[in-house]
This record gives structure tokens, C-alpha cells and sequence, in this order.
């Protein structure tokens, strides 16, 4: 594997990159630029940084007040305030008038240091894909967040983009190119399909090599793409292999594991486990710590993979 | 008759035809939220027809002064105010409310021409207002920003937040007006959740405040005048008004926040508001089609 950078180093140059192009970039912060690392662009462009303080709420009315005069504006902090607390003025203040902001939550799903269950964004990406006009992403790794920040200054409309904390190898192909709505196969593979995006697509793939040596060929697919979501590449996975897992860093419930299951469902009905959090809060620990009290290592994803073929 | 005089009496005009149209739309309705749409008359004339630099055949002229209707509940005032100014046509307040007609019970931005920003959660139209003077700044514009607020709205937290970040980017270009109409939906608004001292709260967040009868058009117009030359701080204009003004049977009342008018008060509202008979009648015929 290449070396190892986290999705968040790489979002303060990308932002500078994307403020020298286009003067109408503008960046909120609720005081989390220097975790976030949105402080590169304070740093560059002051005058187009916006500090809020502690008040999210805020963070999302005057995002969405600058959108209506010009502005693509990146607003950004943990996961949980941006859902959870500010969850009523993404939805009125931005999604139903379709106001180009793009929300850069940090801090995904289990992975926030040691914060524990109240810092754990579990519930974000079941809030966030319930909004109308909403569109919800989680690249894989600094590669694809690049291509995913780059992505979000063009488009036109509200974007939850959840953004990586820790260091992750590269996943995405060397030549890739962000697409919404499309999902890409990591590895191919007849005998079962494997769902993941974000954080949880090592491991996954981790989990889909380790049964390579055991004959079961088992395909990849990184759906950073949560909403819309690739029906195409679901309907095909379940076509040709027949099961399917997903792997959510979220709650099981209203995660990519949902978002999954209502497509097979009504299109091409196989057999889907989800794993992710089981609908409990989490607890303070490290990520391993949090892995394994989930049941989201690799050799868990392999367990259960092995747990459906049997069945 | 003084030029500024006929233009007093102009706008007075204009206000007492919104409460009629707000009367008659709720009427058509069926059901609305008249006390704080009454309340607002006078503002909304006076910063439609004297304070706002728009232009009535260009909603979307880039450099317009912007109005956020933090209150967004009190919209059938602002529909009816939009029919004087020209932005919507008269012939469709009466759609008010309806699925498919521009007016919808909370405004919506994109969807009525001159609503700037979806309003309706009480406390979010401030920020977004902050948000449009910051804008207004970074972009080297010298368009202005105008809020609406609520008394009742104002026990919510975000304006608040919304009121230190105006402060802290000295927004000398946002002037926010309070409907200071002391009642919410259920209660006096001092029983629901004390606001008072309502101007030294204001004047502790670092923003310019100033009192005024808010439906005494010529203080309206001297209080507007006035933020103009205020500079470094954003303006606040606590609007002391009666909510459900000139509608007798519930007015100064919490019981006239969200109403369905029978016949019979419509009768009476519109009778007392100096409208015909014949104006009258074609009213409560309109109340009777199907809706």
C-alpha cells in the first residue's frame, strides 16, 4: 500500500487551490478550522473566511444568506453539529430553496479520536439522505476528497460532504475521476459483493483480499456516493453475485446499508447483510477499540461474508 | 397638501389596503395567520415604498436592497404588499396558501418572485440576512439588508448567535426590525418567555437600537433615515405594534395569531376596515367556492 494521508489533510489546499481560481469560494467555520484544517484558507483569504463561533445554526443561515448573492460557500465542522444541531436550518435554510452551500462535516461515523458517543456520528448520513435536493458523499481517502471538494465547487446545490479523519491508504485508481451517482468497483469478483465508502473501504477491501486466498472471489465497490446512489452497480452486483454486505461507519439503520437494501429490494432482491453500528451509541477508545467492540475489522467483514455463503 | 405629507398619506394607504387583502385572503383561505400580518402593515409599506431600493419590474436585479422575512408566517402581509409594489400580480393573493400557488403558507424562495430567503422555523431569517450584508461587503456591492423579526422569535437562540456575528462584522449595512406586537402563539410574549429589557439586550449585542411606533408611518420613515447614518454597527428597530391591528374582535389579543374567520367576522373586519358592500359580498361569495 502507498503511504497513508488523512482525507482532512488535504481539504485546506484544496480550498486554497479552488479560492485562487474563483473569488466567489467563501469558507464558514464554527470554530474547528485548525482540527479541520480549513485554517489554510483563513490563512490565504481572510476577508472570505467566515468564523462563526461555537454556533452552527448560524454557520448554515449566513452560508445560505451569502449563496443567494454569489457565493459557493464551504461551510464546516464535526458531522454531528452539522446534522444533528443544525439539522432544521440545512433543511429549511438551505435544501428547500437548493442554495449552493456544501456542508464539510468532519469527524465520521466512529472514527472522532476518543470523543466518544456524543462526538460519534451515527445518525448523520440517515438525516442528511433524508433531505430533499440533499446530495451525500464520503470519499475514501485524500484522493478522492480532492476530487470530491473539486467536484462540489462546480455543482450547483447543497452537498453533505462527511470528510475522514484519520490517515487512509489510497484506494481510488490513480486516473480516477469523481463522478456523483456512480460508484466505483475496486476489485472484481462473481461469488459475492462487498459495500463500503469512506473510512470502512481498507478494511473492506482488506477483508476481500484475505478471501481471495481462499478461493471466494468477492467484488468491491466504494459507493462514496451515498445519495444519489449508483442503482446500476447494485442491480448489477446483485444480478451477477447474487449477496451482497455492506459496510456502514453509522448506524445500521438509514445508512449506505439502507440506502442498499431499498434498491436490491425493489429492483433485484437478493440477500443483503448490513453491518455497522447495531443501534447502540459508541464509547471513548481508539479507532481499533471502536472497530472491534462494532464488529467492523476486516476479519469480521470476512466472518460475515463467510456466515452468508454457508447460509 | 407637503410632498411628505401626500407621501405619509400614501403609504398609510398602502397599508390599510394590505390589511384588507390579508383579511380577504384569509377569508379565501380559510384559515392563516392574521395578528402578525396585521401587525406588520405599515412596516412592510414603509420599506417597500421608501426605504428599499428595488426595482418593481427586476425582482432579481442584482444590486437590490434585500428583504428577509424572519417572521416568515406574517406572509400574507408581504403577498399583498409584493401586489402594490408590482412583483406578483392582485389577481392571485386569493390563491394564497393553495398547493400550487406561488403563496404558500410560509414563504419560499424560487418559488414567489421577491421572496429572498425560505422562511418559517422562527430564528433562521436573521442569520441568513447576516449572511447576505456580509456578502454584500466581500462582493464590494452597496446594496442594504433588511430582517423582520418577531418578538416571540426572538426567545430563539439562533437569533441571537445571528445577533453577535452581525456585531462582530460591524454590518453597518443590516438593519433588523422587531415586530414588538407582545404576544405569541399562546400567551403574552412577556408570559411565554420574558424578552424585556428587550432594547438593552440589543444595545449589549453592540447594535444600534431604536424605538419607535411601528405604525406611525412618519416615524417609520425617520427611524430608517436614521440607520442609514449609523456606520460600524448593525441597526435594530424595536417596532412597538398591536397585533391583529383594525381587526376589533381579536385585536391586542393572543387569539388572533392563527385564525378561520367565519362569515360573519369577515363581515364585520371588512366593514369596520371601510370596505363596500358590494366589496363585501364578493368576499364572502369567494369564501363559499370550493377551495
Amino acid at each position: 500500500m502507498l503511504e497513508r494521508t488523512a482525507p482532512r489533510n488535504v481539504l485546506g489546499k484544496t480550498l486554497v487551490e479552488l479560492g485562487e481560481d474563483n473569488p466567489d469560494i467563501m469558507v464558514l467555520d464554527a470554530d474547528f478550522c485548525t482540527a479541520s484544517k480549513t485554517v489554510a484558507f483563513k490563512d490565504r483569504f481572510p476577508e472570505r473566511f467566515i468564523q462563526v463561533g461555537i454556533a452552527e445554526q448560524n454557520m448554515m443561515g449566513i452560508a445560505a444568506g451569502l449563496s443567494t448573492v454569489g457565493f459557493t460557500c464551504f461551510a464546516s465542522t464535526l458531522c454531528v453539529f452539522c446534522s444533528r444541531r443544525a439539522c432544521d436550518q440545512v433543511t429549511v435554510s438551505i435544501a428547500l430553496p437548493r442554495l449552493n452551500v456544501k456542508i464539510l462535516a468532519l469527524y465520521a461515523g466512529i472514527f472522532v479520536g476518543k470523543n466518544g458517543a456524543s462526538h460519534q456520528a451515527l445518525e448523520d448520513i440517515a438525516i442528511m439522505r433524508s433531505i430533499a435536493n440533499m446530495v451525500v458523499v464520503q470519499p475514501a481517502d485524500a484522493q478522492e476528497t480532492q476530487q470530491v471538494v473539486r467536484f462540489a465547487a462546480q455543482y450547483d446545490g447543497p452537498m453533505y460532504i462527511r470528510i475522514g479523519r484519520d490517515p487512509r491508504p489510497s484506494m481510488v485508481p490513480h486516473d480516477y475521476k469523481f463522478q456523483l451517482g456512480k460508484a466505483v468497483t475496486l476489485k472484481e469478483g462473481k461469488d459475492i459483493t462487498l459495500i463500503s465508502y469512506g473510512d470502512m473501504v481498507e478494511d473492506t477491501l482488506n477483508a476481500a483480499l484475505s478471501l481471495e486466498e481462499k478461493g471466494i472471489h468477492a467484488r468491491v465497490i466504494n459507493m462514496s456516493s451515498i445519495k444519489p446512489i449508483d442503482e446500476e452497480a447494485i442491480i448489477k452486483a446483485a444480478e451477477e453475485t447474487g449477496k451482497i454486505v455492506t459496510v456502514d461507519n453509522h448506524n445500521i439503520f438509514g445508512g449506505l446499508g439502507s440506502a442498499v437494501a431499498e434498491v436490491v429490494c425493489e429492483k433485484m432482491p437478493v440477500k443483503v447483510r448490513r453491518m455497522g453500528v447495531r443501534d447502540v451509541f459508541g464509547k471513548s477508545g481508539t479507532n481499533e477499540e471502536m472497530q472491534k467492540r462494532f464488529g467492523l475489522r476486516a476479519e469480521d467483514i470476512e466472518k460475515e461474508v463467510m456466515s452468508l455463503l454457508e447460509n | 397638501m407637503s410632498k411628505k405629507n401626500a407621501d405619509v398619506k400614501k403609504l398609510e394607504e398602502i397599508a390599510h389596503r394590505t390589511r384588507i387583502n390579508v383579511v380577504k385572503m384569509i377569508a379565501k383561505s380559510g384559515t392563516g395567520h392574521l395578528g402578525g400580518s396585521m401587525s406588520i402593515a405599515e412596516i412592510l409599506a414603509v420599506l417597500y415604498f421608501h426605504e428599499l431600493r428595488i426595482d418593481p419590474k427586476n425582482p432579481e436585479w442584482e444590486d437590490r436592497d434585500r428583504f428577509v422575512l424572519s417572521k416568515g408566517h406574517a406572509c400574507p402581509a408581504l403577498y399583498a404588499t409584493f401586489a402594490e409594489v408590482g412583483y406578483i400580480s392582485k389577481d392571485i393573493l386569493l390563491t394564497v396558501h393553495q398547493t400550487d400557488s406561488p403563496l404558500q403558507m410560509h414563504p419560499e424562495r424560487g418559488v414567489c418572485p421577491g421572496i429572498e430567503m425560505s422562511t418559517g422555523p422562527l430564528g433562521q431569517g436573521l442569520s441568513t440576512a447576516v449572511g447576505m450584508a456580509i456578502g454584500a461587503r466581500v462582493k464590494g456591492k452597496d446594496f442594504r439588508v433588511y430582517a423582520l423579526l418577531g418578538d416571540g422569535e426572538c426567545n430563539e437562540g439562533q437569533i441571537w448567535e445571528a445577533a453577535m456575528s452581525a456585531s462582530k462584522y460591524k454590518l453597518d449595512n443590516l438593519v433588523a426590525t422587531i415586530d414588538y406586537n407582545k404576544f405569541a402563539l399562546s400567551e403574552a410574549t412577556e408570559k411565554v418567555m420574558p424578552l424585556e429589557p428587550l432594547y438593552d439586550k440589543w444595545t449589549a449585542f453592540g447594535w444600534h437600537v431604536i424605538e419607535v411606533n411601528g405604525h406611525s408611518v412618519t416615524q417609520l420613515i425617520n427611524v430608517y433615515d436614521e440607520a442609514k447614518q449609523i456606520k460600524g454597527k448593525p441597526t435594530m428597530i424595536i417596532a412597538h405594534t398591536v397585533k391583529g391591528r383594525n381587526v376589533s374582535y381579536v385585536e391586542d389579543t393572543w387569539q388572533s395569531h392563527s385564525v378561520s374567520m367565519t362569515s360573519e367576522q369577515v363581515e364585520n373586519t371588512l366593514t369596520e376596515l371601510g370596505c363596500s358592500k358590494e366589496e363585501i359580498k364578493t368576499t364572502l361569495a369567494q369564501m363559499k367556492e370550493k377551495k
